[in-house]
């Protein structure tokens, strides 16, 4: 395998506030080669959109990078200045979030927007920055580009919206993109056509994606690897397959089986019990023993993650659901 | 089929609220918008006692309105929903106490000043269901029966999680001791984790107290977990509606097909990534609606017939009810 695009160790990313040392991020590690997608899966307070800030260095005040390093092609982003690392933003590295009104100024037009994010990088004529901006907005499936860049936002559909942001985050093609629930917002059938989208561009300009999402279902149509956050770190990860099909970590486990999908109609879910953790206050040892049913007094300890073949988990009392998957 | 729950031709329009200004702008000609919403279009449903009818669709599509109507909170344009013969509305005023609603966003549906204790008691106290004496204990009845530790009464919303705002949001509809439940994407807010709790409880809850239900939601894959029937809306008319093991299976509209098909499922045995189909183009605006089928710009079996005539609602088998001019072949091709 080549050199990782993208490659992240031990990343702490705490927040300093007058009730005490929020952990949002404690240890996550992970790596990621050209055109590769990884899912973030996590539930809300997890971490997962913190992770994802902190990888931009979009973390502001009292929350900060404690320590851990982000390797984007070599270069380390968390020693950057601030104007070095916005020379980065938007080129090498872009963001997609939730929400494509919020994004996106509703007093410019989508074409003076996508101008500012490209000026921001290269030196352009008017000409070609229009023709570059157009020629994304058809790649994301806008149609009539040109017409539509004289177009404001709230001109568009929420799905057309989130489609301009993907494509702005695409202008500089850059080596990796940070979605944060990008579809979350959207409806299905047109989630549907963006997350088939973005796995042709992924495949196609050899851009690699962190895809943020709380729906597992959503994130295995689309990743080839996932990562499970659980109260600031990351629980279990390997690829896609293995990990749904076979988990280890008794969260992963618990997740899938309390999908509606996964009983029959009617039948009680499997739950999970209890609540995710506050964050200020976490047991001491696995955070997640005193909602998981395999703890025994080993999990009073903090367990690192066990390596095997591509994939891992942090677990002392692992699942073992099938006896042996077939290669 | 005995009906319990009906819904007659229920329609409701949004018109523009308009300022005296602006309607003599409008009558000079200047463009002021006038057109109405179609949020709900002629929909009749009957939902037996004990029964929960699952509302699907896609934001815009009227099942929220829908909820609403059925619930006593909005006045239909025209048409009426009546509760064992007796109307839930008279000119315009909600008359019965006999159906109570679940909103989606337990933050927003709490009143944050107001201990989750008195908010429960409130509805019953007014409507004698219970006295102020009585109240508390009242209450505990129903905080127990939620799964929540009656002490907690005395607590405001922010000191519960969203899981247990969702309980106390239950607990408060059913204290009016209802007979029909709307429930309107009860468990969208919720982590997965709590959602799994949140689904257990409605289901142990709706066979104990043989409640009939109405749950709406926009997730697919919940609605067929916890419904009887299902009923599929797209701009305002219901496409589709039948049991929801059949209409799942075999879906007798396009749209129906083509909404399941966009759902992204967690498939466990493939180590290929799974391909979806994908619905063209986006729902029209409901100010202008397509002419006809309102669904045939979008559709793959769309014909000439399509576009020029609405299809009206015939029944498929059993129970189950399309709006389709070509049924037949898409269930040809659901069944192939």
């Amino acid at each position: 395998m080549s050199d990782p695009v993208l490659s992240v160790k031990d990343l702490k990313t705490h927040f300093f506030t007058r009730a005490g040392v929020v952990k949002a991020v404690d240890g996550v590690s992970f790596d990621l080669a050209e055109g590769e997608i990884m899912g973030l899966v996590g539930e809300s307070g997890s971490g997962k959109t913190v992770t994802g800030f902190s990888l931009l260095g979009l973390v502001d005040a009292p929350g900060r990078i404690v320590s851990g390093s982000v390797r984007l092609k070599g270069t380390e982003l968390t020693a950057l200045t601030d104007s070095e690392l916005r020379s980065r933003r938007g080129h090498d590295i872009s963001m997609i979030f939730q929400d494509p009104i919020a994004t996106l100024n509703p007093m410019l037009t989508i074409g003076q927007q996508m101008r500012m994010a490209i000026d921001a990088h290269e030196r352009l004529s008017a000409r070609a920055a229009e023709s570059r901006a157009a020629e994304l907005l058809t790649q994301v499936g806008i149609p009539s580009a040109k017409e539509r860049l004289r177009a404001y936002p709230h001109e568009f559909s929420g799905g057309m919206r989130q489609r301009v942001a993907i494509a702005i985050a695409l202008l500089h093609r850059p080596a990796v993109i940070v979605a944060d629930e990008p579809t979350t917002a959207l409806d299905v059938s047109i989630q549907a056509q963006i997350l088939f989208q973005m796995r042709d561009l992924a495949r196609e300009t050899g851009t690699a994606m962190v895809w943020i999402s709380h729906d597992l279902a959503v994130v295995s149509s689309l990743a080839s690897k996932l990562a499970v956050m659980y109260a600031g770190r990351i629980v279990e990860q390997g690829p896609t397959a293995t990990l749904l099909r076979d988990p280890r970590h008794p969260y992963t486990a618990g997740l899938i089986a309390s999908l509606p999908a996964m009983a029959a109609p009617g039948t009680p879910l499997t739950q999970i019990p209890g609540t995710t953790p506050s964050l200020l206050s976490l047991p001491a040892g696995c955070p997640f023993a005193p909602r998981c049913d395999r703890a025994t007094d080993l999990c009073k300890a903090d367990p690192d993650m066990t390596h095997q073949d591509n994939r891992g988990w942090r677990c002392f009392h692992p699942v073992t659901r099938t006896a042996e998957v077939p290669a | 089929m005995s009906s319990f729950l009906s819904i007659d031709n229920v329609s409701r329009l949004f018109g523009p609220n308009l300022t005296t200004g602006e309607k003599i702008a409008a009558k000079l000609g200047s463009k002021v918008e006038t057109r109405s919403v179609r949020a709900v279009s002629d929909v009749s449903l009957s939902v037996r006692k004990g029964e929960t009818l699952g509302l699907v669709g896609e934001s815009g599509c009227g099942k929220s309105t829908l909820g609403r109507l059925i619930a006593g909170i909005l006045p239909p344009t025209s048409g009426s929903v009546t509760i064992d013969g007796k109307p839930v509305m008279e000119s315009g005023t909600k008359v019965t106490t006999r159906v109570q609603t679940v909103f989606q966003d337990p933050f927003a549906s709490l009143d944050p000043r107001m201990k989750v204790g008195d908010t429960v008691a409130e509805g019953p106290i007014a409507h004698g269901l219970t006295t102020k004496g009585a109240a508390r204990d009242y209450v505990a009845g129903w905080f127990e029966r939620v799964g929540l530790d009656p002490v907690w009464a005395d607590r405001y919303p922010h000191q519960f999680s969203g899981g247990q705002r969702q309980r106390i949001a239950i607990a408060r509809a059913l204290a009016m001791q209802p007979d029909v439940l709307i429930c309107d994407e009860p468990v969208a807010s919720l982590d997965v984790s709590i959602q799994a709790q949140i689904i257990n409880l409605f289901l142990e809850l709706t066979r104990d107290l043989e409640l009939t239900c109405v749950f709406i939601s926009h997730d697919l894959s919940v609605v067929q977990h916890v419904s009887d029937r299902v009923a599929v809306m797209y701009l305002g008319r219901i496409v589709e509606l039948g049991p929801v093991a059949e209409v799942f299976g075999t879906p007798a509209h396009p749209y129906t097909s083509a909404l399941f098909g966009s759902v992204p499922k967690l498939v466990l045995d493939a180590d290929e990534l799974v391909h979806f189909e994908t619905i063209d183009g986006e729902v029209p605006s409901p100010l202008s609606p397509p002419s006809g089928c309102y669904y045939h710009p979008r559709c793959p079996l769309a014909s000439a017939q399509c576009s020029a005539q609405q299809p009206a609602t015939q029944p498929v088998a059993e129970l189950r009810a399309v709006a389709c001019h070509h049924f037949e072949q898409q269930l040809a091709k659901a069944s192939a």
